[in-house]
């Protein structure tokens, strides 16, 4: 699913709202968690999950073309971590399948 | 600070104007359908943010980390998260402005 899919599915389960309102919904809500992580603050969606990051400490990398050595700075990078609901819906719908 | 549910309701409130209660249908939702199409097999990618992807894993021997007994972990699907290349950028640009 892409997001212009999930903007339509969206559409089709709440008419009320006009189009452009949901794909402005839609993209304001990835924008606040873009941002979110973005100012190291975390993300905590009951029964989806959460976004964190996680830190990365300074090591040497190679450059893969030249395969000379580069030291990469420390970092920071997103984590997310499936909440409860999402974990076993997943899971069941595919042990159900087996 | 932690981003939730509440603060997004907010924004799409104070910067769309929906009202509360569209605002709240529409995160409701928003999630709901990431989470059944995960459910039904489907990755979800959100250009810009990230993909959520599944993975089946095979069963494989764990420990309790606590008594060290041995239990078996079974198979099973999970889903994974990689970030997309704004949210990476994004995430970059807090990195180099607090640590160094």
């Amino acid at each position: 699913m892409t997001k212009s899919e999930l903007i339509e599915s969206l559409y089709k389960k709440l008419p009320h709202l006009a189009y452009t309102d949901v794909e402005m919904a839609v993209k304001t809500i990835i924008e606040k968690m873009t941002e979110a992580l973005g100012s190291g603050e975390r993300i905590e969606i009951r029964g989806f999950g959460s976004f964190s990051l996680h830190h990365r400490p300074a090591r040497m990398g190679r450059n893969p073309k030249t395969g000379a050595p580069v030291e990469l700075q420390e970092k920071f990078v997103p984590h997310f971590k499936p909440g409860k609901e999402l974990r076993e819906r997943v899971n069941e719908a595919w042990l159900k399948q087996q | 600070m932690t981003l939730t549910k509440a603060s997004l309701c907010e924004a799409l409130n104070n910067e769309l104007g929906l009202n509360k209660r569209e605002s709240k249908e529409m995160l409701e939702q928003f999630y709901e359908e990431i989470r059944s199409a995960l459910e039904g097999g489907e990755n979800v990618k959100l250009s810009g943010f990230g993909n959520f992807d599944l993975r089946a894993k095979s069963p494989r021997p764990g420990r309790n980390p606590k008594t060290g007994e041995e239990i078996p972990i079974t198979a099973r699907r999970v889903v994974t998260f990689k970030a997309g290349l704004r949210l990476k950028e994004s995430v970059g640009g807090y990195s180099a402005s607090v640590l160094s």
